[in-house]
């Protein structure tokens, strides 16, 4: 049977763990034994029991499950000691970030281990369950505000009380990626006024979908198309820059707190806020950078540190925020990787089957059999499909208009000129060939057919049912040709004319009857 | 006795009478009265011809009328609503049937009266119809077999096809589109056939050849009908409506009535446009629908991208809680689960809850024009909220939550995204501009025309699979 573990992180002040008694019952489910290292589960807020009572195997020590484990669930991308322990064959699960970690990759390959970053998890819609990156930014998000709230000596929303009143405080959130947008929710729950920016326009709408005010740039061109680079932000011009940052100027001697989420893949964090507007800012102001682990968007902030400035502005430069609330982030992180190996198992069967046909297996794979399978090749489908480039309808000037009216109307002129002169004519064609008597009921005809156009174009649409019963009951008028013709000598003549009658009735009666059926049903509220 | 003015002054009566009741279907309020306009009209005619001059057997009228009218009492007092598209190309094929008949006759009298005159016989014991044939001459002779043909053909055609059409409505006939080997090639054959057949008729070839061309044109209409789509249905039972009030026209100048000829002439314009405003609807040449299938889809689709994502009565019930507004989009699919009911009842219960509930009606939703709006009409859904498309379209971006339910063509983004797609620029309703949109669906397959819809895998687009009655009745247990 297929083991796999989860061994305690080694990484300092890592709380959270791979599997969870949750995680674990799914995963037996899939046919698997789970095993756990003793104590993994403590700092998240598991206990070594809840893990026996959900049917886990306690292994004493990190040796011990390395061995046993055919598949191992980790946090942080294993350290130096630990891929050690690799052995060939077995899969690791973990966060990797495999662009800069050519060692761990080189050490994995030299195991003959199979290797699954998975925050190389492509995004698409397919993959969201297993979007680790995503489930983690969430709790970031959401973490950061608390932090902030914490850090910050008054309420987020504003009060009259008999004690006075309280203004409500600003909350600027920039980058409004996932973390960014679970800030912006949780903000705005707290009752804080939340502005927030990104680089990429259309996600206004979702800013504002969170009760968050989009701020604007009143620049051109500006618009990045964010599905070209995967749904993540791009770098921007100078120019494009440099507006962005006199905005954030004007606002900074307002806003109380800050919550910068901006990142660029494989780069560098932006600086956005810049000392100077830290200096702007109020005494007690908060600044939570989530991008410090990659320089932080405010050049001030010290990784993994909270400092005052001089003037009484807070800086935090946490990166351990998932890591601070262990039980959430632990549920959620299990899960993605209980959803990822639900994926690697199709059959349920505790058998792995590592298709490196799926985009989703195959991108996240970063070593397989001996080999260094990163970078992927791009995904046979794109993440988001690409916005059509949309055409500006041309502005047209008041002479173009008119004369585009005027050719119409002469277009329809002609048309009903024409109309009416070939009709005309057919009519004169017919007029010189046919006797009188034809020709005074072909006007009857010609004349009805009019009437009946003009009529009939004034019927609503919802009445297309009824008219269409109530003109198949008129059509019934087939019958005077019955009656007119029944009284003939011939007894064929009077057995079809009587059938012709017979029919023609049912469907007079029949279908007045229907129509007003129908027609009394219509009601007004 | 009435004179034959009498019977002239009651024919103006009747024409004007059903001009009338089609004019008030302008709107839901004068239509109930347009249709009493519409009953007196006949009346006045029926009385006027049987109490009119040349009129003999009105005890045979009298049990056929009662016979007919008993017959179409019941039919029309015990049909469903969803029933009705298949209820009226039924009552298309009886007057195309009776066009037939009485062309027949008319033929059978014409000789008669012929062998009448040829034997020097007293034309005074001639009766009804067969006194006016008498004095006509050669001319006017000529001018009634073309009228006679055209009747019958046309009659002939309208018959065959409303029974298919009728079996193909009521799912006794496959809804595919079939043809024969030959297609449309065995279509103009067979009506070039009935051409040669009615210039022999022409230069006197007897009743035979109008046989033979009442069995032809039988068999153009239900090959032409079957090799339609059941998608094309509007568009069919809407023609068929033309061709019968054409056939009536026709027999209208066979027998120098003016009464059928008007009629025949309103119903067969009034067919003509509804047919034509389908038409557009699906943005179809005319031409292509009636020779079947689609045509004109120039290089690949688009892929459709990502996946459709289900979601149960409760995703469903918590999200109509949250929405103020709410646009119901109903199509066939409605109507085959007989879930109109049901889809009333939601409607009550959220606009109790002060919710803005409406519905969008695509011109071509369900098998008939005006389909969907009897059906929410007898399940008592008041018509003000109900709208039409060109009504409601550009309100959809402010609206909270979008639910379809068993429509799929007329809510497909790909008529205006994918320049390739066999519906490629006709109007549909824009539905996944809402903030959310909720599709009751029966699975996962595309719908009737065969046409993969993006909609159903775009990211606000929640799938609510399931029978539609079912699934609804299980969200109103959800929604108190």
């Amino acid at each position: 049977m297929t083991v796999i573990g989860a061994p305690k992180e080694t990484f300092a002040g890592e709380n959270r763990v791979a599997m969870t008694p949750q995680s674990a019952l799914d995963l037996q489910k899939l046919g698997y034994e789970c095993i756990i290292e003793k104590g993994a589960g403590t700092a998240a807020g598991f206990s070594d029991n809840a893990y026996k009572d959900a049917g886990v195997k306690i292994v004493a020590t990190a040796a011990a499950l390395w061995k046993e484990a055919d598949v191992v669930a980790k946090v942080r991308a294993p350290s130096t000691a630990e891929v050690k322990k690799f052995k060939t064959d077995q899969t690791v699960i973990s966060f990797v970030n495999p662009a800069a970690s050519d060692k761990l990759l080189e050490a994995s390959k030299k195991a003959g281990s199979t290797l699954i970053a998975i925050d190389m998890v492509p995004r698409i819609s397919r993959a969201q369950k297993m979007d680790a990156l995503s489930s983690m930014a969430n709790i970031a998000g959401y973490r950061a505000v608390i932090e902030a709230g914490n850090n910050f000596g008054r309420f987020f929303t504003g009060q009259v009380t008999a004690a006075g009143k309280v203004p409500p405080a600003k909350v600027l959130v920039i980058g409004a990626g996932v973390a960014g947008l679970a800030a912006i929710g949780t903000s705005t729950s707290l009752g804080a006024i939340t502005y927030a920016f990104d680089v990429r326009p259309e996600v206004a709408e979702q800013i504002e979908s969170m009760g968050a005010e989009f701020v604007f740039l009143d620049f051109e061109e500006s618009s990045q198309d964010s599905s070209a680079t995967g749904g993540y932000a791009a770098p921007s011009s100078p120019e494009f820059r440099e507006k962005q940052l006199e905005k954030f100027r004007e606002l900074a001697p307002d806003i109380d707190i800050v919550i910068c989420t901006a990142l660029i893949p494989n780069r560098e964090a932006p600086e956005l806020w810049t000392a100077d507007m830290v200096a702007a800012m109020k005494p007690g102001s908060v600044i939570i950078d989530l991008a410090a682990e990659k320089g932080g968007n405010c050049k001030l902030t010290q990784m993994d540190e909270k400092i005052v400035t001089e003037h009484g502005v807070t800086i935090v430069g946490y990166t351990d925020f998932p890591s601070r609330m262990a039980t959430q982030s632990s549920t959620l992180y299990a899960n993605n990787i209980r959803h990822m190996m639900s994926d690697l198992t199709p059959d349920k069967d505790g058998v792995i089957n590592h298709n490196m046909e799926d985009d989703v297996i195959r991108g996240a794979t970063v070593t397989y059999k001996g080999e260094i399978t990163y970078p992927p090749p791009p995904p046979k489908i794109a993440a988001i499909a690409a916005a059509p480039k949309k055409e500006k309808a041309k502005e047209l000037t008041p002479e173009e208009k008119k004369a585009q009216e005027i050719a119409s109307f002469k277009a329809a002129t002609k048309q009903q000129v024409t109309l009416l002169a070939v009709g005309g004519a057919i009519m004169l064609l017919i007029g010189m060939f046919a006797p009188a008597s034809f020709m005074q009921h072909f006007i009857v005809f010609a004349l009805a057919c009019f009437v009946g156009f003009q009529v009939i174009w004034n019927v609503s649409h919802a009445l297309h049912t009824p008219l269409m019963a109530v003109t198949n009951a008129i059509s019934g008028i087939v019958i005077i040709g019955a009656l007119l013709q029944i009284g003939s000598g011939s007894w064929l003549v009077v057995i079809l004319s009587f059938i012709s009658v017979l029919i023609a009735s049912i469907n007079i009666v029949g279908g007045f009857l229907v129509t007003r059926r129908m027609l009394a049903m219509f009601q007004k509220s | 006795m009435f004179s034959i003015g009498v019977s002239s002054a009651a024919y103006i009566a009747a024409s004007v009478l059903f001009i009338l009741s089609l004019g008030g279907l302008s709107n839901q309020e004068s239509a109930k009265r347009a249709v009493w306009y519409g009953i007196a009209g006949m009346a006045i005619a029926v009385i006027a011809t049987v109490f009119g001059p040349g009129v003999y057997n009105v005890f045979l009228i009298l049990i056929a009328i009662a016979a007919g009218g008993f017959a179409g009492y019941y039919v029309a007092g015990k049909v469903q609503m969803t029933e009705m598209p298949q209820l009226v190309a039924a009552l298309h094929s009886f007057v195309g049937l009776a066009a037939v008949f009485i062309g027949l006759n008319a033929d059978i009298e014409l000789s008669s009266v012929h062998d009448l005159i040829a034997a020097g016989g007293n034309q005074d014991l001639l009766t009804g119809f067969g006194k006016k044939l008498a004095v006509k001459d050669a001319v006017e002779i000529a001018i009634l077999k073309v009228e006679v043909f055209l009747g019958i053909f046309i009659g002939a055609v309208t018959f065959t096809g409303s029974v298919i059409a009728f079996g193909k409505l009521a799912g006794k006939v496959d809804g595919k589109p079939k043809q024969l080997p030959g297609g449309h090639m065995l279509n103009l054959a067979c009506l070039i056939a009935a051409l040669i057949l009615g210039i022999m008729y022409f230069n006197g070839a007897g009743i035979w050849t109008m046989v033979l061309v009442t069995l032809i044109a039988g068999f153009i209409g239900w090959h032409l009908i079957l090799g339609i789509g059941g998608a094309d249905m509007p568009v069919v039972v809407s023609m068929l409506n033309s061709y019968s009030g054409w056939a009536a026209a026709a027999i209208g100048f066979t027998l120098g009535n003016d009464l059928l000829i008007v009629v025949g002439a309103l119903v067969g314009s009034s067919g003509a446009i509804l047919s034509y405003i389908m038409c557009k609807a699906m943005n179809r040449k005319f031409v292509s629908v009636i020779l079947g299938g689609f045509g004109g889809a120039s290089g690949p689709q688009m892929a459709v991208e990502g996946e459709q994502v289900a979601i149960d009565a409760d995703g469903v019930a918590a999200a109509l809680d949250d929405a103020d507004s709410v646009i119901i989009i109903p199509g066939y699919g409605m109507a085959v689960a007989q879930a109109q009911q049901s889809v009333s009842e939601l409607t009550k219960r959220l606009r109790a809850k002060g919710k803005n509930v409406r519905f969008a009606i695509h011109p071509v939703a369900g098998r008939l024009p005006g389909h969907m709006n009897v059906l929410l009409a007898e399940a008592k859904v008041p018509y003000d909220i109900v709208l039409e498309m060109d009504e409601i379209n550009d309100d959809f971006p402010e609206t909270d939550v979008a639910i379809v339910i068993g429509s799929n063509d007329i809510v497909n983004p790909a008529a205006q995204d994918d320049p390739n797609s066999p519906i490629a620029g006709m109007p549909v309703l824009e539905c996944w501009k809402a903030k959310q949109v909720f599709v009751s669906k029966r699975g996962q397959g595309t719908g009737y025309s065969g046409i993969e819809n993006p909609l159903f895998f775009k990211d606000n687009t929640r799938m609510f699979y399931g029978d539609a009655k079912a699934s609804l009745d299980l969200l109103l247990q959800k929604i108190s």
